[in-house]
């Protein structure tokens, strides 16, 4: 066994221990790791996440058993104290002696601490472990049970302002304090820093650039920091995040090489002085730089794994130091060289105070090249802009395009992410490159985009190349010839027809045994809904039977509206009403002080109904001879009419009453979205029939047909179906294109685009329909007869069985109403009170 | 109505000097939430049979400051626990608040614990 002896449990650590067990041959080779800290490897990066309540355990790197499982030792809690080159041996604070091999040191960095008077007081703190945030944690809950507010944070760098969301986290008024003239000094020019300023200070969070801190006041905690002429900034704490100091007293004390600034110089094959001991990540000192960023860390974690197995692969010559964050809510990228001078080439900038948009892009002198950027505000183009950055791709001639997007024409910045070279890195995280993720799906049989991540690493870094990696797939899959399904979503690899076919067949009944079976998870605010809709459409289950699968409309069996109250609609089939239960409507809109509104489907809608009142409600509604107008499904809405040749001088037959037959026949069906039809009397059609998923118009000698319209945000007219037919066939076709469109459309798929996507178009449909090409006509007949018979009220069922309307209740523990809904007046009713 | 929102903040195990009794078990549905009066506070319980765990939150969702999230739908992203607002489908972890669906607003959670058969959602005052 060849020993390998790993110094520092870091992100960067871990890292290397990860890349190397990956590698072919590792077996000859036995890890061992020394960490100071009493955890496991840690998520560094998002520590200010362990304010917003994540847990040491979430930040963890690994599970508790994946340094066993991977045969590596890990020793948490003990400090490397000395090195040996000569015996290649080291020495821990236990005394312990360790031989090596290879001697990998991943001793990372700590906090730079400024030498200002006064800042080992009580009250100041670094920003880098676990242990420094209990620490933070803990004297700010002290500080303000006496009644501080203000602490400040010093260094307007990209910790900093990660520290100063954390203060604010913790409930203290975070203060920044910056001796440079601007943020983000590194990465950001003064235009982008004053936007990022801007932004910053809207949340509340104080900013004072050019101070220089002379020293931190108070007697034994700190009071307040002095800045130069007298200037005093009253806090209670300060958290330093000001910069970091390479470890490098082992390498040091060993001899080893270390620059003038500290840092362990390493070549390009992150060798050390000692060809034997390797230096990575933020202790490693290699082209006279220290590389604070995770990615180069990983970059160099790779290359000592593969040098210590006689590989090939070198550092490259210069490290990118990209970044794309967001910072307290504020989107901040740069890239490149941010900050071009004239001789080099031309900045261009874009700034929209309005907005709070702040862009910069460095063009060559030749107007061919982009040399680098800076995008505040909005990072949307980040990852277009870096790929044409680092792979030196031809820019667009009017190269302002590339921020502005192309003004009249189409594309803008990058075309497809097809046409990107392999080697273009697109997860810059864990530098995978287009070649690679795309070889995953064609050579190596990943064929989903968590197969993809799972396999590649790709995107599980800071997560901004996401959008990239998804259309690498889908492109990818696409050139293979791969069907790509609209899948449902996460938890099911289904189209909705395919699993509506897989809980017909299996006779499910239960949401969690479709999942169970046919899925994965716990199930989302997609799949519930289709699941119970597909329930529905094969069981006529009612909404009561699914609660909670149902979405909020459907479980209460009313429209929640702005304020949390619900509308309450009853049918009125065909639009036809008495006198007598015109003015129950009244009666109950005044009794519970609603808001009346006649609606685009010939009904009435009460609106502002407090959920404990939906049952009174509906109990004085079907006493009086109403029934669900299932406003709230997605389902039949209602079947609009004029009032036919029973008044119309010019109506050629019974237009309200075949549409209360048809409202009638397919009331309370659930389908994939919702359904309305129309019945008029004549050609002039003011009945809109043709704007509805069924328009039925009289002609000479019957009705006409049409099909698949709708209103909406792409108004459709239905198409024309089948001329001149009889009221039963009508029925018949209907049946049949409704049971059909149930059976195999999408979730929300209305008719109209249901139509559009269906191969073959209004032809095949009419040969599935009339024709009964695909011999399924009777099935969907006998589907819909079923439904048609078994149709119950969902709001009688509720106030038959008191089980279901314990549901209909704002608190569990109070019978009080919700005391945050407000009214004020609109005209001579009432509206929600504005958000 | 932005200031309904300060009157959550999260509130860890460790840090739990109230255990309110909110119910007993059967006053909440399985795989849904209900919604508790304390104080001035509204919060979403939700039993999460599936999971076999409860969860706590506010009952507020931070986009347009709705009581509502307890009458939202649970589900899972990835393995993460979550409430989707029925409003307009925000959706929060319920393991930390944060939103899942790319918003810069999170919300406070609580923790529960069952004693028996009875239901106690920790607060801080």
């Amino acid at each position: 066994m060849i020993k390998i002896i790993v110094v520092g449990n870091g992100m960067v650590g871990f890292k290397f221990c990860e890349k190397f067990i990956s590698k072919q041959g590792q077996e000859k080779y036995q890890i061992t790791v020394f960490g100071e800290e009493p955890r496991r490897a840690y998520d560094r990066v998002h520590l200010s996440e362990y304010f917003a309540g994540k847990t040491a355990e979430d930040l963890s790197m690994s599970t508790a058993t994946w340094y066993e499982e991977n045969n590596i030792t890990l020793n948490t809690s003990e400090l490397v104290i000395d090195i040996n080159k000569e015996n290649k041996t080291i020495t821990t604070h236990l005394d312990k002696i360790h031989s090596y091999d290879y001697l990998v040191l991943a001793t990372g960095s700590s906090a730079f601490v400024p030498p200002i008077e006064g800042v080992e007081k009580e009250g100041v703190f670094v920003y880098r472990t676990i242990e420094d945030l209990d620490a933070i944690m803990a004297y700010a809950s002290k500080i303000k049970k006496n009644g501080a507010t203000e602490a400040a944070v010093l260094g307007g760098g990209l910790l900093g302002l990660e520290a100063a969301k954390a203060v604010r986290d913790l409930g203290l008024n975070p203060h920044v304090v910056e001796f440079a003239p601007r943020l983000m000094p590194r990465q950001l020019d003064k235009g982008a820093s004053n936007m990022l300023r801007s932004k910053i200070e809207e949340l509340n969070i104080k900013i004072h650039l050019s101070k220089s801190t002379q020293f931190i006041d108070g007697d034994n905690a700190i009071t307040g920091m002095m800045f130069e002429e007298e200037e005093l900034l009253k806090v209670d704490m300060l958290v330093i995040s000001a910069g970091i100091k390479p470890r490098d007293e082992l390498g040091r004390s060993a001899g080893l090489e270390v620059g003038v600034r500290g840092g362990i110089v390493v070549n390009n094959k992150m060798q050390t002085s000692d060809p034997n001991i390797f230096a990575i990540g933020e202790v490693a000192l290699y082209n006279h730089m220290i590389y604070g960023l995770v990615a180069p860390g990983y970059e160099m974690a790779d290359v000592a794994a593969e040098q210590i197995m006689q590989g090939e692969k070198t550092m490259r010559e210069s490290i990118d130091m990209s970044t794309q964050l967001k910072l307290i809510g504020v989107e901040v990228a740069s890239f490149g060289d941010p900050f071009i001078e004239h001789q080099d080439g031309t900045p261009i900038v874009y700034e929209n105070k309005l907005t709070g948009i702040y862009k910069r892009i460095n063009i060559s002198k030749d107007g061919k090249k982009l040399l680098g950027g800076i995008l505040v505000g909005d990072s949307s183009d980040y990852n277009s802009l870096y790929q044409i950055y680092i792979n030196g791709m031809a820019i667009p001639k009017n190269p302002e395009d590339l921020i502005l997007g192309a003004r009249g024409g189409e594309s803008t910045s990058l075309g497809s992410v097809m046409d990107l070279p392999d080697t273009a890195v697109i997860c810059s995280c864990e530098n995978v490159t287009k070649g690679t993720i795309c070889k995953s799906i064609t050579e190596e049989g990943c064929d989903s985009l968590s197969d993809v991540i799972k396999c590649t690493k790709a995107g599980t870094g800071c997560g901004g190349c996401k959008p990239m990696v998804i259309d690498l797939v889908k492109e990818t899959q696409i050139s293979m010839g791969k069907e790509v399904k609209d899948v449902i979503c996460e938890h099911f690899a289904y189209t909705r027809q395919e699993l509506f076919d897989l809980v017909k067949i299996n006779k499910h009944t239960n949401f969690f045994d479709v999942i169970d079976h046919h899925g994965s998870g716990d199930g989302c605010e997609i799949c519930k809904p289709v699941v119970a809709s597909i329930f529905s459409s094969i069981y006529n289950d009612t909404a009561n039977k699914h609660v909670t699968t149902q979405d909020t409309n459907d479980r209460f069996l009313a429209n929640i509206q702005r304020n949390g109250t619900y509308s309450v609609v009853p049918r009125v089939a065909g639009g036809e009403i008495t006198p007598e239960k015109l003015i129950v409507i009244g009666e109950v809109a005044k009794q519970f002080d609603l808001y009346t509104k006649i609606t685009g489907a010939q009904r009435v809608d009460l609106f502002g109904a407090h959920l404990s009142d939906l049952p009174q409600i509906w109990k004085i509604l079907i006493e009086n001879g109403f029934e669900s107008g299932h406003a709230y499904g997605k389902s039949l809405r209602a079947v609009k009419s004029c009032v036919g040749n029973a008044w119309c001088r010019y109506g050629m037959d019974d237009s309200a009453g075949f549409a209360i037959e048809l409202e009638n026949r397919y009331k309370g069906i659930r389908s994939p979205h919702k359904l309305k039809g129309g019945v008029s009397a004549c050609i002039r059609e003011c009945a809109e029939a043709r704007g509805k998923d069924f328009g039925v118009i009289a002609v000479e000698g019957g009705w006409n047909l049409y099909i698949c319209g709708n209103g909406g945000a792409n108004p459709k007219h239905a198409v024309l179906l089948a001329e001149q037919i009889d009221r039963e066939t009508v029925i018949k076709y209907l049946d049949r294109f409704l049971m059909y469109y149930i059976r195999t459309a999408g979730p929300l798929v209305r008719t109209a685009t249901w139509l559009e996507k269906l191969e073959g178009g209004m032809d095949y449909l009419k040969e599935v329909i009339i024709e009964d090409s695909l011999g399924l006509c009777e099935t969907l007949e006998k589907e819909m007869e079923k439904l048609v018979g078994t149709y119950e009220c969902e709001w009688k069922q509720v106030l038959e069985k008191p089980r279901l309307l314990k549901r209909f209740s704002h608190f569990v523990n109070s019978d009080e109403k919700d005391d945050n809904i407000e009214f004020v007046p609109l005209r001579d009713q009432k509206m929600p009170k504005a958000w | 109505m932005e200031n309904i929102l300060s009157e959550y903040k999260t509130v860890l195990p460790e840090d739990v000097k109230i255990w309110f009794k909110a119910g007993t078990v059967e006053d909440f549905p399985t795989n849904r939430g209900g919604c508790i009066k304390y104080k001035n506070k509204q919060i979403a319980v939700f039993n999460f049979t599936r999971r076999n765990t409860w969860y706590a939150c506010q009952n507020a969702c931070p986009h347009k400051m709705e009581m509502l999230l307890s009458r939202g739908m649970l589900g899972s992203a990835e393995e993460t626990p979550k409430i989707a607002c029925p409003m307009h489908k925000k959706t929060f972890s319920l393991v930390d608040g944060s939103c899942l669906s790319g918003e810069d607003y999170s919300i406070a959670t609580y923790p529960v614990k069952i004693v028996g058969d009875e239901v106690f959602v920790g607060f801080i005052d």
